[in-house]
């Protein structure tokens, strides 16, 4: 594929671009394995939420 | 009737809504972003005044879309806070803004790559680039603004209240172009004067990054309904642990 001479040009910013856009879905995709570990630590240790828990008390 | 906002104002039944429509919202994007990619490398013709370089438009017009549209999402959801108290509009606002803070950051960087070898330079402060550079510093006050509050209600607030202010930047993006003398060339318009060869892969890459878009955001916000979630679970835990010491001590 021949991209002509501002090549370096269009590379770079497909690159930049994969990069940048590939970060946040990285980022967002391991926010969301990190909640749903720590909401099933939680769950595992019991803990319920306030409602949960007057409702229980009641 | 309830409304569709007023439906999805429990997070629960948003979250079984989002996660029946997160694979199709990705699989739309992932194929219309493949195919677009596909015209663009191996189908559309360079342009007869800008060569190959053209091909930078591709994903830098979808970005600065996407940059507008995202701010303008923010905008509405802070609304709905501040005058709906919709329960599910501060989330929205909050996993909308790193989003946008990307899609406005690629379109600076792939503006500015495309304009060295177009205009013979990375930047000129035209009204255009330099509106777009303070929309992109909007978006990480937005950022931090929320995130030096420890109070997430107030954070909440005070964030929309200065996304409500904020919001004049958006005309003033828009029409740039045709309100000051500057080097950024008029929008482009899907429909106007641009060859189907090159209009269709643009307005496929537009679809296809507006649905990755979208599917990011409903990511963002199961994970910020999750978050709230297990903060709200440990504070009952702490509060627990602070009333059985207070009864003790009593006893």
């Amino acid at each position: 594929m021949d991209l002509g001479p501002h090549a370096a040009f269009i590379w770079a910013s497909y690159g930049t671009f994969a990069l940048i856009i590939g970060a946040i879905i990285g980022w967002t995709l391991f926010d969301g394995w990190r909640q749903t570990k720590a909401l099933s630590d939680a769950d595992r240790r019991g803990l319920k939420r306030r409602s949960a828990s007057a409702d229980t008390r009641d | 009737m309830q409304t569709l906002t007023q439906r999805l104002a429990n997070p629960t039944r948003f979250m079984e809504l989002s996660r029946a429509l997160l694979p199709w919202v990705s699989a739309g994007a992932a194929l219309f972003i493949l195919y677009a990619m596909y015209l663009v490398f191996f189908v559309a013709p360079p342009d007869y005044q800008q060569g190959e370089t053209v091909k930078i438009m591709y994903i830098h017009v979808p970005s600065a879309w996407l940059a507008l549209m995202s701010y303008s999402l923010i905008a509405l959801s802070s609304f709905g806070l501040l005058v709906f108290r919709h329960p599910l509009a501060d989330v929205s606002a909050k996993a909308a803004a790193p989003l946008g803070a990307a899609f406005t950051l690629c379109a600076l960087i792939t503006g500015s790559l495309w304009g060295k070898p177009m205009w013979g330079t990375y930047w000129v402060w035209d009204a255009r680039l330099t509106s777009v550079l303070i929309l992109f510093f909007l978006y990480l006050g937005l950022i931090a603004l929320r995130s030096s509050l420890e109070d997430e209600a107030l954070a909440g607030k005070l964030t929309a209240v200065l996304a409500l202010v904020g919001v004049a930047i958006l005309p003033i993006i828009k029409f740039s172009v045709d309100w000051w003398n500057t080097l950024h060339q008029p929008s482009t318009g899907f429909t106007s004067s641009v060859d189907p060869s090159m209009r269709t892969p643009l307005l496929l890459s537009a679809i296809g990054f507006t649905l990755l878009f979208f599917a990011l955001h409903l990511k963002a916000m199961q994970n910020e309904i999750l978050r709230r979630r297990v903060k709200s679970l440990r504070l009952a835990e702490v509060e627990r642990g602070e009333r059985t010491f207070a009864e003790r001590a009593g006893g």
